[in-house]
């Protein structure tokens, strides 16, 4: 019983000092690295909670995709990063003072919420034993009565994909492309010429 | 040692505040800036997996994988909109982006 307890404090501990650490490391490669230490922590967390395949997929989609092209970008950008930092001593006061305001409100509706609210009659994360697994009861649920959002979500992904092309795409002057407009328009009366040669003479250019 | 849905819910407030802090310090560095949606995103998704756990429903689940879909397509169009201001201006300071102000 106490090594579940151990587990979430340590995975909780690695999750927000890693989180402290994005927001104030000096390199943006060393931010983007504690970002990943963030999310495998948080999946820790999930697979804590029994949501296995959640937890799979955050460090498929997250660690695996989003955070290696933050890293790409990052890595690509040649930005003075230290100028970028100017203003951190000078937004903190207020930053901390509104932090600190959201940090306590939300804590204290937490505690009522888990205490007597919504969630009082909960007698404790979900059993791992008992029928279907984790990723049985998310497809069932997910495939039958969230199918359209599904597809919604698809589209989400779609569109976000031809924003990205179309946003980065550049256009350099002075490459040969294929124009294929101009190929499939060819006819045989534009692209051969039929000559007959006399035998002995050649043919004028 | 009862671990219960308060602390989680704690665990993923005190992430959410430090994604707020983070766009407050870093007003002038987009990609912390974006980095530090990803966390209050990642909050949330906690806030949704725990309840999620501890009232046995499995939407909760539904639901983060969503909001994870919709934080995965945000850094993909971020980033792109990232690349193409620094190609324009060289630079990535977004307290000059008042230029695009028209």
């Amino acid at each position: 019983m106490i090594l579940p307890a151990i587990a979430f404090y340590l995975l909780a501990a690695i999750t927000i000092g890693a989180g402290l650490a994005v927001i104030s490391a000096r390199n943006p490669v060393h931010s983007v690295l504690f970002l990943i230490t963030a999310f495998f922590s948080a999946a820790g967390l999930f697979v804590l909670l029994g949501a296995e395949f959640l937890a799979m997929i955050l460090v498929v989609v997250y660690v695996g995709a989003v955070a290696v092209l933050f890293l790409f970008v990052v890595m690509m950008l040649d930005v003075d990063f230290t100028a970028l930092r100017q203003g951190f001593a000078r937004y903190m006061p207020l930053g901390g003072v509104v932090a600190g305001v959201l940090a306590i409100e939300m804590v204290v509706v937490a505690l009522s919420v888990a205490g007597g609210g919504a969630a009082a009659g909960s007698t404790g994360a979900m059993s791992r034993s008992g029928g279907a697994t984790n990723a049985e009861a998310i497809g069932r649920v997910l495939y039958t009565d969230y199918v359209y959002l599904f597809q919604a979500a698809g589209m989400v992904l779609l569109v976000a994909m031809i924003g990205a092309i179309v946003l980065t795409l550049k256009h350099r002057e002075g490459i040969r492309r294929q124009a294929v407009a101009a190929q499939v328009a060819r006819t045989p009366a534009k692209g051969v010429r039929i000559v007959s040669i006399k035998p002995g003479e050649g043919l004028a250019p | 040692m009862i671990i219960g849905l308060a602390h989680y819910l704690g665990v993923a407030a005190i992430l959410f505040t430090i994604g707020v802090f983070g766009i407050f310090v870093n007003r002038k560095n987009v990609i912390v800036i974006l980095m530090s949606i990803e966390l209050i995103l990642l909050a949330v998704n906690i806030n949704l997996v725990a309840f999620s756990a501890y009232l046995h429903d499995v939407v909760g689940q539904i639901y983060a994988l969503f909001v994870l879909t919709v934080a995965a397509a945000e850094a993909a169009v971020g980033l792109a909109i990232l690349v193409t201001f620094f190609r324009n201006r060289g630079d990535i300071a977004v307290d000059d982006a008042s230029v695009m102000r028209g």
